[in-house]
């Protein structure tokens, strides 16, 4: 008894005395709000899991500090014809196993990205096919006049076709087959980072890649990656130094995080436009009204607009960092005109009204289909709308769960009232939300199409911006087309959803831009 | 003697086989697995290619077997939310959930067998009174309560322990420890005592119990006419008298302790398997949801029929009797 | 009534004298002795008298979306800079009455507690009796199934349970039967201890010779049996409820803490505390604080009383 208790002091001295041991080279500790879902870039259309990823796999063109376009993988290229563009390969360039990067490479990850299995194949909508012309030239085929595809390009990132072709990973990972793919736990591409290890939702260690072909603007040696999905504990890790950056910091954390002075926060509007999407067929989900679909008369959509007060949601909601809209895109998106961004008034006695008249003055119940880990405080939004609706009498089934859960009901059309965010990414133009959201679904138009919204004329005028390369004239098509959509209330715009990344005092300098995508490659440490 | 063990080994292999098929029912008819496997874009062709692949147009009977040889040799199967095996998955947690659970065991005797007998020696002393009503409130609050206050205390006010994870943990082939860095055992403290709370309470009043009882024996009345020191009495001849059920009751505790380490790792984000399980039931991840209820029904019922046998083997008593009533902590 | 005649004149009730013996007074003599016994359910009372009577004493109801206003959201208690009239211990961010939302809450805690409890007890007393009384096959299946539930850890199954059946649910009815599912998910796993103090006071009564006398003479004897074992029964029952209840509780609070047991739109305490726990940094301390602080009350007085009793009616019961 005696010995047991004398080693369990030691072993509590031992416990209490040890401290933290400092590294000599540069590690960043980067605290997510979640993880990335695979190390395959194209196994899920997730914006954040390509971000991250971008660190390891790079694509033909990127873009740079000012989100310009700029070369990457590709150093020039040139328009053959309307349907054939020619790109020049940079020549030197390695992958993090050795290998060569050549045209065979480019080609073979343009077949896995369009794979019918590939989620990712609405970011490439215009693609045709590709032929390589010789080992450091390919060919890419489209639809005519596509004006597009180099924002296209910037997030569809090539891999090496001999490691694909050894472990067995042509194709884009298929869950159904029952096994595991080798590019979900592994990766190999020409980025400024690689791999060095990976837990799921535990850690993912990057090492810095001596041989990258760009000359680093960064002195990172090692970055630690690990999600904290408590908003709580992500903060307290940030206080004490457990973590250097966090890109989600909690809004309300925001002035406490501030308020420290080793804690530097970066806060402002991203591109993202966050609303609501209405089920536009002939029947409700879950709704007391089932002869016939409430959503479809323009007055009950005006009801549920004119009784959100955005306002009080923009302050205490969103603590003030949201930039309220009555636009589908932000002012920085090519298509905007301060025209589409006024707003219906709030004002619950009109919506009531509004009610009376389409014949449900006593409201109606429906499904109201949220997430709980997409958004900036998605969640919240959705509860606060919901008490607003409950004000005028409209009774929202709220059903709150995780993205990958809610997106099966999203496609499947299983809502009647959802909640959808827009950054135009990586396009960086209204076409993007123009030909995926509020197009019709037909061929690869209209992927997120989840309602069933069908607009012809809308329909007409995006077609025509996708083959137009005069860059007014497709704009104009384009603001046209959000007009329309916006006179109907077709969608129920919310705000451009804040973004804020903080980050402890080992950080030097960042690069933020208003995709809200961290890039390490130009990030100095102290 | 032996035909119980077998007796006992049968029956911890058929309540396997039960939990198995629960596990086997989550599967079937917690959504169609087709529907949650294949995006939007297959078309029915491939549904039914997948349908007879996965083996879904046997009968269930086929099906539930096929499960089971499966299942033996670890296969569950991959993750629909990580897209990894679940076997690989969650034997990279098991070390830090098992980690946790045993530095909290050995926390929980190390301080409750003393405070035990503490207050069994001194049943009238104002700090054993205490000790009993720590003792209560240990029972009595949450664990995810007294998580968030070590953290706000600990973390965020002194900023000495770390709020989250793991800390660095050093690798031996598939199994890792944070025993061997500063910071990995940094990180175990919280988790553990939070973890460590209820057991140490139970502990302690465990052995207060025993103690009470092996003192008033004639074995213990001799050992003192004697003229034995108290101290030789209370610790070689009464404790080791009730240290056998507090042995088993530890054994035991185990399986539940695994099974609560879920709550503390989700408050301190410990990269444990029951972390792993509680994000699997927020996503419905199928897969991961049977395998944990499995593996961990597998360790529960191992460690049962253990201290079942210890009994057997201690108590001959027991031999005639049917089944012992193993007492339940939660 | 007539079950208390009976044990009166059985003198082979000892525990059930016990019990008349409290009734008597010799027991409340003991009790009010006892200082935290009576505390506790002082404390226990009040907790549940403002929880039943929640919608009489609650400025707002928090169920009610229609009375959640945002510019009313996340103001401090009403001691503190900043604190308004009605909103006694401030708000949450989507201006639920903190005050309101806790007795709201324990009285949707103390329900499923409650009726977790009862619902397991009537199961183990049903399954006690049959297996007990009928014996062979039917005893060995009972029992077996009762292993079963006891070789899944308990939380496991709650969460299973629940998770399931608000999978299964459609939208519109999961948020009005959570609290029957949750209360489901717990009793499912706690019948098994009642059933096995039942079974085991049955099998000694029914070798009894009154028994073998009733069955002689054709009288409906598992009647009489039953009005025997339940007195007999009473304490052992009513003392492993009472320390059931506290952990009944604690697996609701637990299992909303997860964010698998009462949603946001009906919070119970376990469901403020998650939803506090994101706001501790942001300085709205008592949206955590309060219902932490009104559910440890809880579970330490139902715990205390329930150790009272179990030293006071059996001090050999552990």
């Amino acid at each position: 008894m005696k010995s047991l208790l004398r080693t369990s002091v030691a072993a509590v001295v031992a416990l209490t005395l040890t401290t933290f041991s400092a590294a000599a080279e540069n590690v960043l500790k980067w605290g997510a709000q979640r993880d990335v879902v695979s190390l395959d870039p194209y196994s899920y259309g997730d914006t954040f899991t390509i971000a991250v990823l971008n660190h390891v796999y790079e694509g033909l063109v990127r873009y740079d500090e000012k989100l310009q376009i700029a070369p990457a993988l590709a150093t020039s290229w040139e328009v053959v014809s309307p349907t054939v563009w020619r790109f020049h390969l940079r020549k030197g360039v390695k992958f993090h196993n050795g290998a060569p990067f050549t045209a065979d490479d480019v080609i073979a990850s343009l077949i896995r990205v369009s794979d019918p299995a590939s989620p990712l194949r609405g970011n490439l909508p215009a693609y045709k096919g590709a032929t390589k012309v010789d080992d450091y030239t390919v060919e890419i085929n489209t639809t005519p006049n596509y004006p597009l595809l180099l924002n296209d390009l910037t997030n569809i990132v090539i891999f090496d076709k001999e490691w694909l072709v050894a472990n067995h990973a042509e194709a884009p990972t298929d869950v159904g087959k029952g096994v595991e793919g080798y590019a979900t736990s592994h990766a190999n591409g020409t980025g400024p980072f690689k791999i060095l290890s990976r837990k799921p939702d535990a850690e993912t260690v990057f090492e810095v890649n001596k041989d990258w072909w760009d000359k680093p603007k960064h002195n990172i040696d090692k970055i630690i990656f690990t999600p904290i999905t408590s908003s709580a504990t992500r903060v307290a890790a940030l206080l004490s130094g457990e973590i250097d950056f966090t890109n989600s910091a909690p809004l309300q954390d925001i002035p406490r995080l501030q308020a420290s002075p080793d804690i530097k926060v970066l806060a402002s509007n991203e591109l993202r436009t966050v609303f609501f999407l209405f089920n536009r067929t002939d029947k409700t989900i879950a709704s007391d009204i089932t002869d016939k679909n409430p959503m479809n008369d323009i007055k009950v959509r005006q009801a549920m607009y004119q009784s959100i007060d955005i306002d009080a949601l923009q302050k205490k909601v969103m603590r003030g960092l949201s930039r309220n809209t009555g636009s589908l895109i932000a002012p920085a998106i090519p298509g905007y005109v301060d025209a589409l961004d006024s707003r219906l008034p709030y004002d619950p006695d009109a919506a009531k009204k509004l009610l009376a008249e389409a014949g449900y003055p006593n409201g109606f119940s429906f499904s109201f289909v949220c997430e709980n880990d997409g958004y900036v405080n998605e969640e919240e939004i959705c509860q606060a709308v919901s008490s607003m609706w409950a004000r005028v009498g409209l009774k929202a089934n709220l059903d709150v769960a995780p993205t990958s859960l809610q997106t099966a009901k999203f496609e499947s059309g299983k809502f009647d009232v959802g909640i959808l965010g827009w950054a135009n990414e990586p396009m960086i133009d209204s076409f993007s939300i123009l030909v995926q959201v509020v197009h019709s679904k037909i061929d690869t138009s209209g992927v997120f199409n989840w309602g069933g919204w069908k607009y012809p004329e809308v329909d007409a005028l995006i077609d025509s911006a996708g083959k137009e390369l005069d860059r007014e004239k497709r704009l104009g098509f384009q603001t046209q087309a959000l007009t329309k959509v916006k006179d109907d209330i077709a969608f129920l715009p919310l705000h451009q959803q804040p973004m804020a990344w903080a980050m402890g005092p080992k950080i030097e300098s960042i690069v933020q831009l208003t995709d809200n995508k961290p890039r390490f490659w130009l990030t100095m440490m102290k | 003697m032996l035909a119980i063990i077998v007796k006992r080994i049968g029956n911890a292999a058929l309540v396997m086989l039960v939990v198995a098929f629960i596990a086997f029912m989550i599967f079937q008819f917690l959504g169609d697995p087709v529907q949650l496997m294949l995006n939007s874009q297959a078309t029915q062709g491939d549904r039914d290619a997948l349908r007879i692949r996965l083996g879904l147009d046997q009968p269930v009977i086929i099906q539930f077997f096929t499960f089971v040889v499966r299942a033996l040799h670890g296969d569950f199967g991959v993750s629909f939310r990580n897209q990894r095996e679940v076997m690989s998955l969650i034997a990279e947690r098991f070390p830090a959930t098992f980690e946790l659970v045993m530095v909290s065991t050995v926390l929980a005797l190390l301080i409750g067998i003393p405070l035990g007998v503490f207050a069994a020696i001194n049943p009238k002393n104002l700090a054993a009174r205490a000790a009993r009503m720590v003792s209560m409130i240990g029972i009595s609050v949450p664990a995810f309560v007294i998580g968030i206050v070590l953290i706000l205390v600990f973390s965020v006010q002194l900023g000495w322990l770390p709020a989250f994870g793991r800390g660095e943990v050093v690798q031996f082939g598939t199994w890792s420890t944070g025993l061997l860095t500063p910071s990995g055992r940094l990180a175990l403290i919280m988790p553990s005592i939070s973890l460590a709370l209820f057991q140490i309470s139970f502990i302690m009043r465990l052995v207060t119990a025993e103690m009470l009882e092996v003192l008033r024996t004639d074995y213990i009345k001799f050992a003192r006419a004697r003229g034995l020191p108290d101290r030789s009495v209370h610790f070689r001849h009464a404790l080791k008298n009730c240290m056998m059920p507090v042995v088993t009751m530890t054994g035991m505790m185990i399986g539940d302790l695994i099974a609560f380490a879920l709550v503390t790792e989700t408050v301190f984000q410990w990269p444990g398997m029951g972390l792993l399980f509680v994000q699997a039931v927020m996503f419905i991840d199928i897969p991961v949801m049977a395998a944990y209820l499995m593996i961990v029904s597998v360790i529960f019922i191992t460690l049962n029929t253990i201290v079942d046998f210890v009994y057997l083997a201690v108590d001959p008593r027991l031999r005639q009797a049917g089944s012992g009533g193993g007492g339940h902590v939660r | 009534m007539s079950v208390e005649t009976q044990a009166t004149k059985t003198p082979d009730a000892p525990r059930f004298a016990r019990l008349r013996a409290f009734l008597d007074g010799d027991l409340a003599h003991g009790f009010f002795h006892t200082p935290s016994a009576v505390i506790s359910a002082l404390v226990l009372l009040l907790i549940a008298l403002t929880a039943i009577a929640a919608p009489l004493l609650s400025p707002q109801n928090p169920y009610d979306l229609t009375q959640l206003f945002l510019d009313k959201a996340e103001l401090p208690p009403i001691w503190s800079a900043g604190g308004e009239a009605p909103y006694l211990l401030g708000t949450d961010v989507q201006g639920r009455d903190i005050f309101s939302a806790i007795l709201y809450g324990s009285r949707i805690s103390l329900m499923i507690g409650f009726a977790s409890v009862i619902v397991s007890v009537l199961i183990g007393i049903a399954v006690g009796l049959t297996s007990g009384y009928i014996g062979g096959r039917i005893d060995n299946f009972l029992m077996r199934v009762g292993d079963l539930v006891l070789s899944i850890p308990t939380l496991l199954v709650a969460i299973l349970v629940s998770a399931i059946f608000r999978q299964l649910l459609p939208v519109s009815l999961r948020d009005a039967f959570t609290p029957v599912i949750l209360t489901t998910s717990i009793a499912i796993t706690s019948w098994v201890q009642y059933a096995r103090i039942v079974r085991a006071s049955t099998m000694v009564e029914a070798r009894k010779e009154y028994v073998l006398a009733a069955r002689i003479l054709q009288l409906p004897s598992s009647k009489i049996m039953v009005s025997h074992i339940l007195p007999n029964v009473m304490t052992a029952v009513l003392v492993t409820a009472t320390l059931n209840l506290g952990l009944a509780i604690l697996a609701e609070a637990t299992l909303s803490f997860l964010g698998v047991g009462m949603p946001v739109t009906q919070p119970s305490l376990g469901t403020l505390i998650r939803i506090g726990n994101q706001y501790f940094f942001s300085g709205s301390w008592w949206v955590v604080l309060f219902p932490a602080l009104q559910l440890s009350l809880i579970i330490l007085a139902v715990n205390l009383l329930g150790d009272w009793l179990r030293d006071a009616l059996n001090p050999k019961l552990r």
